[in-house]
Formats: structure tokens, C-alpha cells, sequence
């Protein structure tokens, strides 16, 4: 969020609403309402003085309207923009009273006169990406939410955990403020329900969400109870199941498969009884502190409106209408999709789909990209590593953050004591653009030559004041900041004095660090413009296409023979793609686009370099080729497990669910007039050996019973599972094959159906299948013609290699890790290193398209540019002390460090462009030959020296001694 | 604030530009995660971005939310 506020290229437009949309793609004509926050946006400085004199107190629709706010407020804490609005609530826009705030800020902010601003803007293309909104329990009075008072939504609930919530982090009740021992979740509340106000499709977030919740209230206390009433556990994301075993693992949580109604409320304690059924007791009736409503997705509440001014089409669960092979397109050129939008998705696509928008976008409007290497003239830098520290401090009042506790006036007064500060000076808001200004104004005029600002973290704004140092022609590295907000006013509130006096010693220990601190120079590093995509799938295919859309050579390396990898074994979605004819269009694209290089038959026998600036040794049936390029997309695809079980292999009437598919489609003739037909599904995964769910061959044995029963409706079909995880509108086809006869029979893992081949009761050769019932609660025997098994999908086999190939990490279950499981799921760790497909879980086609897309995007942020920044603070090795002996490469995780021959011997090498500068080699290095530029153990001594002043710890020593 | 000053100091130079004409702008509709995601890489590749958000802050329900599964990683 604070990227997209500081990014120049970015104009964020908050509190707006879109009115129309004329035009076309590459020409949109957009009118905006600017709604009045009344508030001057380039006077607010965020203070806060107005929300703390405004007598208004409302609920606070940040925090579920569980706790109150104010009708001036900024609408959370980490808002962007970091300003306050007004909102109806007002007294004086309802009734022309009050005015305080008016009278209180000090900026002159506050306008009442502000209307309504009609704005208007051109665009070549747009997003749309509102999102989605929690399912309203209001809508069926059954939920009692609203009713009884400790009736709360998981988005309540959510608050509740948070610490930045209406209690502070405390999981409190509203109706007694206390914290509730005994929850109970209720799964599905709107989600996979074809009733008045329900949504039929599965939300596809609930499962795991609550699983999160229930673990963060045993956080938070550990005695909790916590009960879980499920349908399905839709565990089928990655890392998903073993976040469901966590879950079930804790003491005290208990799963129920059941439906279940809320009956009642305690009118004195206001406990909630729910109602339930069980397997061996009946209904039974238990009594819960809080009952939390795993409440699903809907679209926007604007949905239809969007639809109308945009033009664009929505589906009949009112998501936008998206075409099979491109999720991201509407059926308005131009105009793109991504996030809940697209249906009810979990965060890591809404984040690719993004990133996928944005590649395509590239492909409509590159004639159109800018040449974003703004130019910044900065005067030349000063050499003053030779001159004495000269150093000024500034201290932030940070408007009322830390200017309440902190006493900043006198804590100026005594940084001017401290040795080699020359100058100091208290700033309102040193984050200012005036204030910033002043800072560079104070270097030239004082002649200072360090500078330390005393205000917040630096994770936001050093890049900021560094750039004061810079405008002054002083090297940024001699910037220091002290963190006297984050690590102090903000958590001693309520002791002024000690605060005043911590701040003095963060100051000291900021100037004793900054008199050390080492002039650095970061480096630009060139970026070679072409990618590099392996595996020439449906994942790879796309992303090099999206790519050499933009301008950019992609070298496309599949191991086969052919491109399509796994999907040339599916025929057929459940949403009616053919996706053979899709391929071959693909493919086809591929082979024409004059960008686009294949290598078929190809490994890759080497691959180095970093971030823009590989080089890959492949081998093919080109011959042997070296490949230069700035960018690498991971797409190498996984394979299908072959089972051991089931008579697999042993019995020919026993395949896999993508044979079935195959014959399904080839017209076999024993599978066409096959009687009954058993689908066995989890063969090979969500068990011991791979612990995770397939994810999509629920799915697929339902798309296939589909396709039987539309051939022979006579047919039987049995589908045994464990949980149906047909996420997402995918349940509408789960309900189509209920509806048509399939049956659906639950196993559990410990009891596995068992098959035998046997003669039926007319002697015709069958299959026995033989399965607990646990809703029937007995034994049945099915005699099968076919038994199919839903065989799990399995890392590649290649996947080991070109991890250690390229130095990136894999997970636990043998598929590619992520930078980040939801804000970077197409990175890794490794920069100008990208991943897509089922390389990095099992995923349906769309998915894998939206994933594909959103590495090219990805790429595109590295590739559009001519040069990527490196870091002066890396690692560095003093030759002289190193003894060759590897403990750092062994720390290193980026591959930095490498042993260099030299005279002396061998001796550790650092790449500074691989460096990431975490200093872990550091820690290992016996002689500290190896230190992390800006952070040595002289600058940061220096700081610890400055805590305790060297009399007081002779001091406290000779104190100690004499006690003896 | 100084995010704000400074975006504005800097779209305002944009438009001084020259080359302005061929810059090329979209409109994002929305500023949660999906949104912020698609702003941050259309600008990194070059391309100028209005985020158009109909809440006082951009953020979305992420932003509501304490932690994210599986790894419980903080939301904001």
C-alpha cells in the first residue's frame, strides 16, 4: 500500500466513484465523482487533532461497527492517503452545528464547503478489480446474526483477533466484554445453498479461513474451545492440508461433519445453543460463549451497476462472464478483470490475476509505455569521508504521534550536547516535502556531512530522507535514522518522562553510528531484454507469448518432443473447452510469432548469472545452444502418480481418471456400455507420502460421470470420496451430477474401499467394490465394470534438477516454493526468477492461464526496464583474514559467496549483485574476514557503546565488586 | 501526507513533460490487493495509473483482515 502512495507513476483517486465510460479500447473517455471528504488533501498532515475533538461517536465500519469512531477519522491506521475524511455523520453536515475541527486544526484543512468534483481522465485501458463482499447473514433470518448478540460473522471475528481491533486484539463478547472459552464456527453460512439469498457455489475460501481463526484463538487462549461444523473440508490449496491437520491437531478442536441450526440465546448469559446431528448420537443440542458464521463471497453489492456503466457481461452468480482460455478479458476490448471479480478466489490469485492483467494490458498499450526513468538531477557528491563528523539531527513531532509523549523542544536542546552534532532542530512532520526540503537546505547551509532524523521506521521512509542527503550532494549512506515513534512513543503512552529519556538514548546511539558510517555506491546493473521460459506447456506456452507480445525474445524450452505437456491428455473442462483445438491454436501461435524461439527435446545443462543477466546452456535437437537472457519462467508442469493400488496395472478394467477420460472420448467400447462404473477418488495423495490435496481430480471425476451419463443415463456411477472439493462455481456441476443419479459415497482414509475381482450373481465378470457407508452406516458391496482412480498429480520429475539449476527452493511436497504464498506467488526468492503452472501446485487450465500471465507480468516489471539498482550495502571479504574455509557459503541462501583461487590459496568471493546484504555469513565467519557494508561491527559497536556511557559501566562494576 | 504532496508534485511534472502525449495511462477500478497489485506492476512497466477507489483508503477487505492462511503471516 505505502509502495502504491510513494509511486510516481501512480495517482491514487480514493473516495471516487466511476460515473461512465465512453469510448474504446486504447481510447477511454472516464468521468469521475471525487466525493467531498471535506478535507484539503494537500493540508492534512494526518495529525489526528480533529478525530480527538469530535464529540460524533459512530460505529466504526473499519472494525464491523463493533467499536465506535468519529465522524472526522482516518479510516484505519495504515490508510493511504494517510488523511482524514468527514463523513454523514457529521453534526454540522446534518444539522449546521459543531465546527470544532475547524476551530482545532492547526493546518487549516478542514473545508465544509467542498462538493462534489466531477473529474475526467483518459485511458488507453482498465482493470476492474472491486472485489468482493462478505455474504450479509441478515438476508436469512435462521442465522439470528444481528439478533443474538454473540451471533458474529468471520469478518467480525476477524477484527476481533486483530490488534489493531475494536478491543485491542482481545477476543472479547460485546454483550459482557468477556472472552469467550467456547466457539463455535458454522461453515457454508451463504456458500453452496441454493435457497433465497444464498449463493449456490462454494466460496472457496471459508474451509481454510476458519481454520485460521480457530488457530488464532488458541493463540490467544490456549484453553479455548474451539468446534468446527462443517460439509466438506475444501483443503485444496497448497499447503492446505497440513494447515488442516495443524488445525485438527491442537487440543481442544473439534471438526463436525453436520448441518446445523442456532436455536437459541441465554437471556442472561447470551450463550448460543446450536443444534446438530451426529453419526452415532442423534441430534444433539450444545451451548457455545460466541458462534462465529463463516460467512462466503458475494460480488460487489454494486455488481450490476459496474456491469452497466462498463459495459461488461456478468455470469449467473452476477461475477463478470470470463472467457475459457483467457480469464482475464471481458467481453469489452480494453477492459480487464482481476480478483474476486473474476468469482470467489483466494488472495494468490487475486494477486496473478493482477499481474496478468497488467502483461496484457502491456501487450494492448506497449507502443504506448512510457520511458519511466524519470531523470533526477543531483548535484555531484562531495568527498567528506576525510572531513570530521559533522552531524545534524532532526527531530520529528510526527504531529501529535510523538510530540505528546516525547518532549521534543527539550530533547533538541540535548542532542545539540552530544559529541560531533552541530546542529538540531525539531521538524513538524520531517516526512513533508517542505520539511524534507529544509533538511537539504540545513546540510549545505551548516555545512553537515551526517544526518540523522529521530522520527519513525525506516522501512517507510529512509528511501525518502536519504534523498535529502543526495539533493544536497552528500552520500546517502551517511543517513541514520532513530526510531523514536514505532520503538517508543507509540508503546510508552503512559510514561511521558521514560519515553523523553529513551528517546535521548536512541538519539545518542543514532549519532555514535552515524559518526561511523561509510560512504556507499549502489550500481546499476544492465538488463538483458529476453526471457528464457522452461517447459512449453499451457503455463509456459502463454507466459512466452504474453511476453513476445511486448517486444521481448522468449526462448522456449520443453523437454518433449512436442509442445502442450499434460494438457494433450485432457480433451475436455468442465465449462465445455475444447482443449485440444485450444492447444493447437496455441501452439500454433507459438511456432508463427517471429519473438518466440523453440527447443524441443531440450535440457538445460547449466544455467548462471543473476538478475538480468543469465546465461543457460541448452541442449537439443538444435545442438547445444547458450542462451542470454534477463528474466527465467519456471513452467515445467508435474506429472500424474501411477497407482499401486486399486489392481491397478494388474487389471485392465481399473485406470486413471485421465485414461478414462481419453477412452471416454475415443468411444471404448467397454467403457461405453459399461453398467456400472466406480470412480475412486485421493489415489496417491492426502495420505502420509504426499500430503496434499490434487485439487482438481474431484473435478475431473465429475466431469467425467457428466460425460457418461450424457452417453448412457442408465449408466450407474459411484463416485467414492473423502471431501467433495469442488470449489467455486465448480460445485455447480458437483449439484448437476448429484442431480443426475451419480451417488456420492464418503470414505475415511482408515478405511479404504477395497477392490476384488469376482463374479456378479449372473456370472458376468465385475469388479467388488466394497465400502462403508456412514451415512447408511453399513457395509456396501458395488459390482463394477470400470474402476477409475482419481490418480494424484506429482511434482515433475525434472523438478529437483532445475531447482539446483537455477538455486531456487522447492516445498514440502516437492513443488516449487513461491517468494510468498499470497503477495508473490509467481516469484522466487532468487530475483528475475518466475514460476507459473502446476510447477508450482496442481491447477485447473484457467488457473494455470491467469498464473501465466501474471509471470509475464511479473517479468515485464524487470524486463521494460534498461537497468536494475543494486545495493551498496553488501558483503564484502577481507582477503587477508579468510582462510577458504566455505562457512559462509554454506549461510549464504542466495548463492552470493564462491571460493576464488588466489595465491594466497582459496579465499571467499562475494558477488555483490547476488548479495541481499541479511549479513548471515557474518555470523559464521570464524576470522570476520566477511562484513555487511553499512552494517560493520564498528558502526553498530559504536551504537551499543552509546547505550551505557563507559564511567557508568566502571560504575556499576565497581558497584558490583564492592558488594563481594 | 508527504506520499500525497509528492504524487502530486510528480504527476504534475508528468503532465509538463512533453513526451506526455505518448504516455500511456489506464485506470484501475478498485484499490484492494488485486488492484494495488495490478497499479504497482503497470507503473513498474511503465505505464501511468490512476487507482480509483471508492472507500477513503485504498486496501480493500485485506486490509480488515488479522492474518493470512496457511502461513499466518500478518494481513496489513
Amino acid at each position: 500500500m505505502v509502495e502504491v502512495g510513494r509511486h510516481p507513476n501512480i495517482e491514487v483517486l480514493s473516495y471516487t466513484e466511476v460515473n461512465s465510460v465512453e469510448g474504446e479500447a486504447g481510447n477511454f473517455k472516464v468521468t469521475l465523482t471525487k466525493k467531498p471528504r471535506y478535507i484539503l488533501e494537500d493540508k492534512c498532515t494526518g495529525c489526528t487533532t480533529c478525530v480527538e475533538y469530535c464529540p460524533v461517536q459512530y460505529p466504526d465500519q473499519y472494525n464491523q461497527e463493533i467499536s465506535k469512531n468519529k465522524a472526522v477519522h482516518i479510516y484505519f491506521a495504515q490508510a493511504i492517503p494517510l488523511i482524514t475524511y468527514i463523513d454523514e455523520s457529521c453534526l454540522y453536515l446534518k444539522e449546521k452545528k459543531c465546527r470544532i475541527c475547524e476551530a482545532v486544526c492547526k493546518n487549516n484543512a478542514i473545508d465544509f464547503n467542498q462538493a462534489p468534483e466531477k473529474v475526467e481522465i483518459d485511458v488507453g485501458a482498465i482493470i476492474l478489480s472491486p472485489g468482493i463482499e462478505p455474504f450479509d447473514p441478515k438476508v436469512r433470518e435462521e442465522y439470528r446474526y444481528g439478533q443474538f448478540v454473540n451471533v458474529v460473522t468471520s469478518m467480525d471475528y476477524e477484527r476481533l483477533l486483530s490488534s489493531t481491533g475494536p478491543y485491542g486484539g482481545e477476543i472479547l463478547r460485546t454483550s459482557d466484554k468477556k472472552h469467550p472459552h467456547n466457539v463455535a464456527w458454522i461453515q457454508c453460512v451463504g456458500s453452496r445453498q441454493v435457497i433465497e439469498g444464498g449463493n449456490s457455489y462454494c466460496s472457496a475460501v471459508c474451509c481454510t479461513y476458519t481454520q485460521k481463526q480457530a488457530i488464532l484463538t488458541k493463540d490467544h487462549d490456549a484453553e479455548a474451545k474451539c468446534t468446527i461444523f462443517h460439509n466438506d473440508v475444501r483443503s485444496y490449496g497448497k499447503d492446505f492440508e497440513r494447515y488442516y491437520q495443524r488445525t485438527e491437531n491442537l487440543p481442544g478442536i473439534r471438526f463436525f461433519r453436520s448441518y446445523t441450526s442456532i436455536v437459541k440465546e441465554d437471556p442472561v448469559t447470551k450463550n448460543v445453543t446450536v443444534r446438530y446431528s451426529t453419526p452415532d448420537d442423534g441430534v444433539k443440542e450444545e451451548e457455545f460463549d460466541m458462534v462465529v458464521l463463516s460467512v462466503g463471497l458475494n460480488p460487489p453489492a454494486d455488481v450490476k451497476d459496474i456491469a452497466k456503466k462498463f459495459g461488461i457481461e456478468l455470469n449467473s452468480h452476477n461475477f463478470c462472464k470470463l472467457d475459457l482460455v483467457n480469464p482475464i478479458i471481458t467481453n469489452r476490448p480494453g477492459i480487464f478483470v482481476s480478483g474476486g471479480l473474476q468469482g470467489p478466489i483466494d488472495i494468490p490469485e487475486s494477486v496473478f490475476g493482477a499481474s496478468g492483467a497488467s502483461s496484457q494490458i502491456g501487450e494492448l498499450l506497449d507502443y504506448r509505455r512510457g520511458n519511466l526513468a524519470k531523470e533526477r538531477i543531483y548535484p555531484p557528491e562531495q568527498d567528506v569521508s576525510q572531513e570530521e563528523p559533522k552531524v545534524g539531527v532532526f527531530v520529528c513531532h510526527c504531529g501529535a504521534n510523538i510530540g505528546r509523549i516525547v518532549n521534543v523542544p527539550e530533547t533538541v536542546e540535548y542532542c545539540k550536547t552530544l559529541p560531533n552534532v552541530v546542529y538540531a532542530q525539531e521538524q513538524l512532520f520531517s516526512c513533508a516535502i517542505n520539511s524534507a526540503k529544509e533538511i537539504t537546505d540545513k546540510i549545505k547551509e551548516k555545512g553537515l556531512n551526517r544526518v540523522v532524523v529521530a522520527a519513525c521506521s525506516p522501512r517507510t521512509l529512509e528511501p525518502l530522507f536519504r534523498d535529502t542527503l543526495r539533493e544536497a550532494g552528500i552520500n546517502q549512506y551517511y543517513y541514520e535514522m532513530a526510531n523514536i515513534r514505532e520503538h517508543n512513543s507509540w508503546v510508552h503512552q503512559k510514561e511521558k518522562e521514560e519515553a523523553t529519556e529513551k528517546a535521548h538514548d536512541i538519539i545518542r546511539m543514532s549519532v555514535a553510528r552515524a559518526c561511523q558510517l561509510e560512504p556507499l555506491q549502489e550500481f546499476d546493473l544492465p538488463v538483458n531484454k529476453a526471457a528464457l521460459v522452461v517447459g512449453g506447456g499451457i503455463a509456459g506456452m502463454t507466459s512466452a507469448l504474453s511476453m513476445a507480445n511486448q517486444g521481448h525474445e522468449a526462448y522456449l524450452i520443453e523437454k518433449d518432443s512436442d509442445l502442450g505437456g499434460i494438457a494433450r491428455k485432457i480433451h475436455t473442462t468442465l465449462e465445455g473447452l475444447d482443449v485440444q483445438a485450444y492447444l493447437r491454436d496455441l501452439a500454433g501461435k507459438i511456432y508463427k510469432h517471429p519473438l518466440i524461439h523453440v527447443y524441443t527435446d531440450a535440457t538445460i545443462t547449466e544455467a548462471k548469472g543473476y538478475v538480468g543477466n543469465f546465461v543457460t546452456t541448452v541442449k537439443s535437437d538444435r545442438g547445444i545452444t547458450e542462451i542470454k537472457h534477463g528474466a527465467a519462467v519456471i513452467a515445467i508442469g508435474a506429472e500424474l502418480y501411477t497407482p499401486t493400488e486399486y489392481l491397478y496395472g494388474q487389471d485392465e478394467r481399473v485406470m486413471t481418471h485421465l485414461e478414462l477420460e481419453e477412452k471416454i472420448v475415443s468411444g471404448d467400447e467397454k467403457v461405453a456400455k459399461a453398467q456400472s462404473l466406480v470412480m475412486i477418488q485421493c489415489v496417491g495423495c492426502r495420505n502420509e507420502d504426499r500430503n496434499y490435496c490434487s485439487r482438481i481430480c474431484c473435478s475431473e471425476s465429475i466431469k467425467n460421470a457428466l460425460l457418461l451419463k450424457e452417453k448412457n443415463p442408465a449408466m450407474d456411477i459411484y463416485i467414492l470420496f473423502r471431501d467433495i472439493r469442488t470449489y467455486g462455481f465448480k460445485e455447480d456441476y458437483y449439484r448437476e451430477a448429484a442431480s443426475k443419479d451419480v451417488k456420492f459415497i464418503r470414505y475415511e482414509p482408515h478405511d479404504k474401499p477395497q477392490v476384488e475381482a469376482a463374479e456378479n450373481e449372473e456370472g458376468r465378470p465385475v469388479l467388488r467394490v466394497t465400502v462403508t457407508d456412514y451415512v447408511l452406516g453399513k457395509k456396501l458391496e458395488i459390482d463394477a465394470d470400470i474402476i477409475a482412480l482419481a490418480a494424484a498429480v506429482i511434482p515433475s520429475a525434472v523438478t529437483n534438477e532445475i531447482a539446483g539449476l537455477f538455486k531456487v527452493n522447492l516445498s514440502p511436497d516437492g513443488f516449487f516454493k513461491e517468494a510468498h504464498v499470497k503477495l508473490r506467488p509467481v516469484e522466487f526468492g532468487t530475483d528475475g526468477i518466475y514460476l507459473c503452472g502446476m510447477a508450482h501446485y496442481p491447477k485447473y487450465i484457467p488457473e494455470t492461464i491467469n498464473q501465466a500471465y501474471g509471470a509475464a507480468g511479473r517479468a515485464l516489471t524487470l524486463l521494460s526496464h534498461d537497468t536494475v539498482i543494486a545495493s551498496g550495502s553488501v558483503c564484502e571479504v577481507a582477503e587477508k583474514k579468510c582462510m577458504g574455509c566455505g562457512a559462509c557459503i554454506s549461510a549464504c541462501i542466495y548463492g552470493a559467496i564462491e571460493l576464488r583461487e588466489t595465491r594466497q590459496g582459496k579465499k571467499a568471493v562475494v558477488n555483490p549483485v547476488l548479495c541481499k546484504g541479511d549479513g548471515l555469513c557474518n555470523a559464521k565467519c570464524p576470522t570476520g574476514a566477511i562484513s555487511l557494508k553499512h552494517f560493520t561491527d564498528e558502526e553498530l559497536l559504536s551504537q551499543i557503546d552509546a547505550v551505557v556511557p563507559e564511567e557508568e559501566i566502571l560504575q556499576q562494576i565497581d558497584a558490583a565488586v564492592g558488594d563481594v | 501526507m508527504e506520499n500525497v504532496i509528492s504524487l502530486k508534485e510528480n504527476i504534475q511534472q508528468l503532465r509538463k513533460n512533453p513526451g506526455d502525449g505518448n504516455f500511456g495511462d489506464v485506470m484501475v477500478v478498485g484499490g484492494g490487493i488485486s488492484g494495488i497489485q495490478a497499479s504497482l506492476d503497470l507503473a513498474a512497466a511503465g505505464f501511468k495509473v490512476y487507482l480509483v477507489e471508492k472507500a477513503p483508503t485504498i486496501g480493500g477487505h485485506m486490509a480488515q483482515l488479522d492474518k493470512t492462511f496457511p502461513t499466518n503471516d500478518c494481513s496489513t
